[in-house]
């Protein structure tokens, strides 16, 4: 049996947005700059496209800029607010995902700005008075906080914080690659001013993102060139990736009530028989009962078996990870888990479920789990 | 509408059926994270790497020296920024031909706004740089020439190895961008240090391109995070789009000698017709020292009607531009490419450019030849 529990890492997609995208590769080719009839096909997809997805979030179609991935987006907002806006304080938190903390790290690094992380307690949750404060110490500041950790799932209190930054005249970015297409997120009732999103972690393909930009701001680009995207971000659009794109966006918000109470299921019965099985298991972030719903992360006793969990359960065709994919190339303990008051020593390891995922396949790991451990 | 004919290959082109059956496995069943250590991650990754060494083995350099990227204006981007920014210190002079593509020239603008100074080589009539300027236009400040391989608009090439050679005596990195060329004409890549390659120009799909580093190359990345493609382009890799891409690639070179044959005898068939067709008719960009895909002309008595004239055409189901298609958004400024050879506003908006591809048949010549006979009487009765 192959179980893939890796999914804040990357989803499969949709058999139904692979069907639009292989009619799409087939008979919808053309340049949407091009003026002849090819080229404008192509640009009433991209357009319907946008106008799915900000409908979805609340948005404007204007407010949608299309990207090839989250990370472009992440960076994107940052060359841009340092670069073009100027500005010098960035608050932010030491378990954002690397394409935030690594970018700000090299932007620090050149003396341009400086990093002001907020503190976190032990279960890896942003204080919020320290937050404030920070925001009324700086000048000048940027405030950039994830909605959703991609390894222990902690959820920001997104709205609080973005009524925090408004009423101190702060702009506010949110990196919600891992919650679009899991919560309904309306951007009409949340303060926030850029979002970044990806389209392979909700079931569609890689190499295609967005990022939100609030109609208000104006932001210079990142990537110069010809007109697309209205001047904001150029490169000929990746018709199909943007169509499946949209495509699982659509999918992920007409079943989402479905799919939250299937994986929310899924995960309290994992967590239910962890407990039971696992002596000394760890619920680290807020993994275990608050959080995102699709993600566990535990902490397992340390012995020599458990060092070897990872290996082991691939070969018996069990995918699950560490942390997060982007870093798990090396053996440091993650960067996350780094920041929380955990036994380090012990192996930490992330389940994160998807709409795909059975009970069956829960009972399997567990069972495999007993017997590798 | 019965005839469907599309030339305009330079904007974009169809995906080749061969690359499509090559991607749909990725996308439907291996969908892993090459980062990932289990074995959707390693199996996703071995795939990349072995995309990456294929299209290196055709380009003949190191797989390390590719590094994807989703298109071929990002791969620019990052060329120039990323040069521009880890040779700060060296000196902050750029040059570039004056008829590169929007995403060269955009951001060199932008550069100028940053307190680096740029250079812009005039281009001949005949639509080639001028080398002698380029020597002498090389100081100690400078750390980066770019010159495209060959223009998108006019076709022609430009003689990058010779460019090459002189950059590296002067010590200045060289970049070229071959979106236009990879996969049509060969590229000797030996004397350049930057070269950007792009996939839906190919008959591979939109979203994937890359940028050649050639080792040593001081530069710093454009997207930051996760430390993908060596540290160089931080991003979950798209691997339909790479392997899609690597699949273009390869029935490229294994059918370019023939298919330059073929597509040879279509331009000059065309050019054939167009001079025995229309009076006064005038090409664009030298004849010879071109992309055989490419023809551009402005036929006399037709300066500034290529908008109407490429609508009408369009309206038979015949596609061809008025010039670079990233461009077209609306405002219908004349093409900087066509000034650049010392066309006047009129006679650059009175141009079209046909760029034919792997699906165009000597049929859809002669075709083109009477439906732009009939616009152009249309338009002016003076020809019909």
């Amino acid at each position: 049996m192959d179980i893939y529990f890796d999914n804040a890492a990357t989803t499969p997609i949709d058999k139904d947005v692979i069907e639009l995208m292989h009619s799409t590769l087939m008979d919808k080719f053309g340049n949407p700059s091009s003026i002849h009839r090819y080229g404008r096909e192509a640009k009433v997809l991209i357009e319907n496209s946008r106008k799915t997805i900000a409908e979805i979030l609340k948005a404007s179609p204007s407010e949608i800029f299309f990207t090839s991935c989250g990370t472009e987006a992440n960076n994107t907002v940052l060359y841009a607010v340092i670069n073009g806006l100027g500005v010098k304080n960035i608050i932010t938190s030491t378990i954002e995902h690397h394409a935030i903390t690594h970018t700000l790290a090299m932007f620090e690094k050149s003396g341009l700005i400086k990093v002001h992380n907020t503190k976190l307690n032990d279960r890896g949750q942003v204080d919020i008075n320290h937050l404030e404060e920070l925001i009324e110490t700086y000048d000048n500041s940027f405030v950039t906080l994830m909605h959703a950790n991609n390894e222990i799932g902690n959820l920001l209190p997104i709205k609080d914080v973005s009524e925090l930054c408004a009423e101190h005249n702060v702009l506010f970015h949110s990196d919600m690659v891992q919650t679009i297409g899991k919560y309904d997120i309306n951007l009409n009732n949340i303060k926030v001013d850029f979002v970044s999103s990806s389209a392979h972690k909700f079931h569609g393909p890689k190499g295609v993102g967005f990022l939100y930009i609030n109609g208000k701001n104006k932001i210079e680009p990142l990537i110069y060139g010809g007109g697309q995207e209205r001047n904001m971000r150029a490169g000929t659009e990746n018709l199909y990736g943007i169509v499946g794109m949209a495509k699982a966006m659509e999918i992920a918000a007409m079943n989402m009530e479905h799919n939250q109470n299937h994986i929310m299921g899924l995960k309290s019965y994992a967590i239910a028989q962890l407990k039971e099985n696992v002596e000394n298991i760890q619920f680290n972030g807020d993994s275990e009962n608050k959080g995102l719903y699709t993600i566990i992360n535990c902490s397992l006793p340390k012995t020599e078996k458990s060092e070897m969990l990872l290996y082991n359960l691939d070969i018996e065709g069990i995918a699950v990870s560490g942390g997060s994919a982007c870093a798990s190339g090396s053996t440091n303990v993650s960067h996350v888990i780094n920041a929380l008051n955990v036994n380090k020593d012990k192996p930490t390891i992330r389940l994160s479920f998807s709409k795909y995922n059975t009970f069956e396949e829960a009972d399997f790991f567990i069972n495999m789990l007993k017997k590798l451990l | 509408m019965e005839n469907k004919i599309y030339l305009d290959n330079a904007a974009t082109t169809c995906i080749d059926k061969r690359v499509l059956d090559t991607m749909m496995p990725y996308l439907i069943s291996n969908y892993g994270n090459a980062s990932s250590l289990h074995q959707f991650g390693t199996s996703a990754k071995e795939q990349i790497a072995e995309s990456r060494s294929q299209i290196a083995h055709y380009l003949k350099c190191e797989p390390e020296e590719i590094v994807f990227t989703s298109s071929g204006t990002e791969a620019n981007n990052f060329a120039i920024k990323g040069i521009a920014f880890a040779n700060r210190s060296k000196g902050n002079h750029i040059i570039i031909s004056s008829f590169e593509h929007d995403c060269v020239l955009n951001t060199c603008k932008w550069l100028e706004g940053q307190g680096f100074y740029v250079t812009y080589l005039p281009i001949s009539k005949d639509g080639f740089v001028d080398l002698d300027f380029l020597k002498r236009a090389i100081n100690r400040k400078t750390i980066l020439v770019s010159v495209m391989h060959v223009n998108n608009e006019i076709g022609t090439i430009q003689p990058i190895s010779e460019i090459g050679k002189i950059c590296k005596e002067k010590d200045v990195y060289f970049h070229s961008d071959a979106c236009q060329s990879f996969g049509k004409i060969p590229i000797d890549i030996q004397n350049i240090d930057l070269l950007t390659i792009n996939s839906h120009k190919i008959y591979g799909p939109k979203g994937i391109g890359a940028l050649v580093v050639k080792k040593n190359t001081n530069i710093v990345p454009l997207l930051h995070g996760g430390g993908q493609e060596f540290g160089m382009r931080s991003s979950t890799e798209n691997i339909a789009g790479i392997v899609g891409f690597t699949k273009a690639v390869a029935l490229c070179f294994a059918e370019m000698e023939s298919e330059n044959l073929r597509i040879k005898e279509l331009q000059n068939r065309l050019i054939f017709y167009l001079a025995e067709n229309f009076e006064g008719i005038y090409f664009n960009g030298d004849l010879k020292m071109r992309l055989p895909h490419n023809i551009n002309f402005c036929i006399s008595g037709m300066e500034g009607e290529s908008i109407r004239l490429l609508l009408l055409l369009d309206e038979m189901g015949i596609a061809v531009s008025s010039g670079s298609a990233c461009s077209s958004n609306g405002d219908n400024q004349a093409s900087h490419v066509l000034q650049a050879i010392g066309l006047n506003q009129f006679e650059a908006r009175g141009s079209i450019r046909i760029s034919f591809g792997r699906y165009n048949s000597e049929k859809d010549i002669t075709l083109f030849i009477e439906k732009l006979q009939q616009v152009v009487g249309k338009l002016n009765p003076i020809f019909s």
